[in-house]
């Protein structure tokens, strides 16, 4: 088939900005999750509610505020340019930069929580023991909260694997540049070539049930401090 | 007087028996079609309930079930498709406008009226529509292919899914020139804003736009009716207007 290749690149493309953008969720999260756990601030609903913005904003939102945003005379655009990195948009970058905001409620809540139930006595008890506080995070309080960093990797991985609105609005359909599964499904659908279609979208369908089934084992042998 | 609106109302809908059809709508349609629906509610008391999206999309949906009467469609071989698997009524089928094909910028200085920019290439995108979903896109790479620019250019190509998102990336500068429908920048007779250039019509195959009455409108008087004042004088002008070919 002529455009098997361009399916595998497509695959490719898609796993490589899954777990980009996982990696990167994992580290900007933590701190983030760390804080929205222990704060008092006032601060703590206004940024949550931000955290969990991509939950309930439909993509194409999100999509075309990015398409704005990073566009010659939108903020980023002005700034990334400023930088000399030129505009985003249509770009691997930019994809991930949207991946990133798109998944973000996937990574932090995960982790929120395992850190609340953590909560802080593993701290003040290593701290009673001389612990340095970046030393008892490292050593106590993320090792406690290991099921918490699967499950929020996981989330995260399989939610941008089915990221789709976002990148239909910012990504030009550029192949091995922006040409993802999901928006080559929709693209096979819409020519009418419904056997291609069906092979990825059926593959798609496995991969997620396999994920939730993975959660869900892991739920149970962690019940106690996963989500 | 709200009264006497109601009587006029009654009255319309006693001597014509309005009905209500459901039309499925390309894209680049949206505009001239809107105006028409609007003049034919006013004309036959018949009201079209619009749709409006990506021909391709329409289609899956209409084999898989919606309750369209009637698509006007972004090409020829959609209709003649589902003419050919039963779902388009025999004989129903025409040619309700011609597009053009127009390169443009939102940069006033940018597209000259000879299209030589693109053989400069000195821009950093230049969007259009998928060329294998969407007929104003294959258009585009037809002209390109045509002026020998196709290979050079290809690189630069950002696609949108149909002819509104290549519109998109255009109108939001992401890219700074494209290819469009003419009648999404054509407002009274002319260019509304930036520059562009209108594509010659040998420069690519006629982008044909048809229509077709679907099985589900076979006895829907509305239907028939809106595929006969789409034909009409009045239909026509207001087509030619967005930029259409008359």
């Amino acid at each position: 088939m002529a455009n098997s290749s361009e399916t595998i690149q497509a695959i490719l493309l898609t796993l490589e900005l899954a777990s980009l953008t996982t990696l990167l969720l994992l580290i900007l999260a933590t701190p983030l999750a760390w804080w929205l756990a222990h704060t008092a601030s006032r601060w703590r609903a206004p940024i949550s509610a931000i955290v969990a913005l991509p939950l309930v904003l439909p993509p194409t939102v999100l999509g075309f505020y990015l398409l704005i945003a990073l566009g010659p005379n939108g903020p980023l655009g002005q700034l990334t340019q400023a930088m000399g990195i030129g505009v985003l948009s249509f770009t691997f970058a930019g994809l991930l930069i949207g991946s990133v905001i798109y998944s973000l409620p996937f990574a932090v809540q995960p982790l929120q929580h395992a850190f609340e139930n953590v909560g802080t006595r593993p701290m003040e008890v290593a701290a009673t023991l001389r612990a340095r506080p970046l030393d008892a995070f490292l050593t106590v309080a993320l090792p406690m909260a290991r099921p918490g960093f699967i499950s929020a990797g996981i989330l995260t991985f399989a939610h941008t694997i089915g990221e789709f609105g976002v990148v239909l609005m910012i990504g030009g359909n550029i192949p091995g540049k922006t040409r993802v599964i999901s928006t080559e499904i929709y693209g096979h659908v819409e020519a009418m070539e419904y056997t291609q279609a069906h092979w990825l979208a059926g593959g798609m369908l496995l991969f997620s049930f396999l994920v939730l089934i993975g959660m869900s084992l892991l739920n149970r042998r962690n019940s106690r401090i996963l989500l | 007087m709200l009264s006497k609106l109601l009587l006029t109302a009654c009255c319309f809908s006693c001597l014509t028996q309005a009905a209500e059809v459901n039309v499925a709508v390309a894209a680049n349609f949206s505009g001239p079609m809107q105006k028409i629906a609007a003049a034919f509610a006013e004309d036959t008391g018949h009201l079209a309930l619009l749709s409006f999206g990506a021909t391709g999309n329409f289609y899956s949906q209409i084999r898989n079930g919606a309750p369209f009467e009637m698509l006007l469609a972004a090409d020829e071989t959609t209709p003649a498709r589902l003419e050919r698997e039963g779902l388009g009524l025999r004989g129903t089928r025409f040619t309700y406008a011609i597009g053009k094909l127009a390169l443009w910028s939102k940069d006033p200085a940018l597209v000259d009226s000879g299209g030589e920019i693109l053989s400069t290439g000195n821009f950093d995108r230049l969007a259009l529509a998928n060329p294998k979903l969407a007929p104003y896109g294959a258009a585009a790479v037809e002209t390109l292919a045509q002026l020998g620019l196709l290979e050079r250019l290809q690189p630069k190509f950002v696609q949108g899914e149909n002819i509104a998102q290549a519109y998109q990336f255009i109108a939001t500068g992401n890219a700074s020139l494209g290819f469009v429908s003419l009648s999404q920048i054509f407002v009274d007779g002319r260019v509304a804003e930036g520059s562009a250039w209108i594509v010659p019509a040998n420069l690519h195959a006629p982008i044909q736009q048809d229509a077709v009455i679907l099985t589900n409108g076979a006895n829907n008087a509305a239907a028939a009716a809106l595929a006969t004042y789409l034909r009409g004088e009045k239909a026509h002008s207001i087509i030619c207007s967005y930029g259409y070919d008359c």
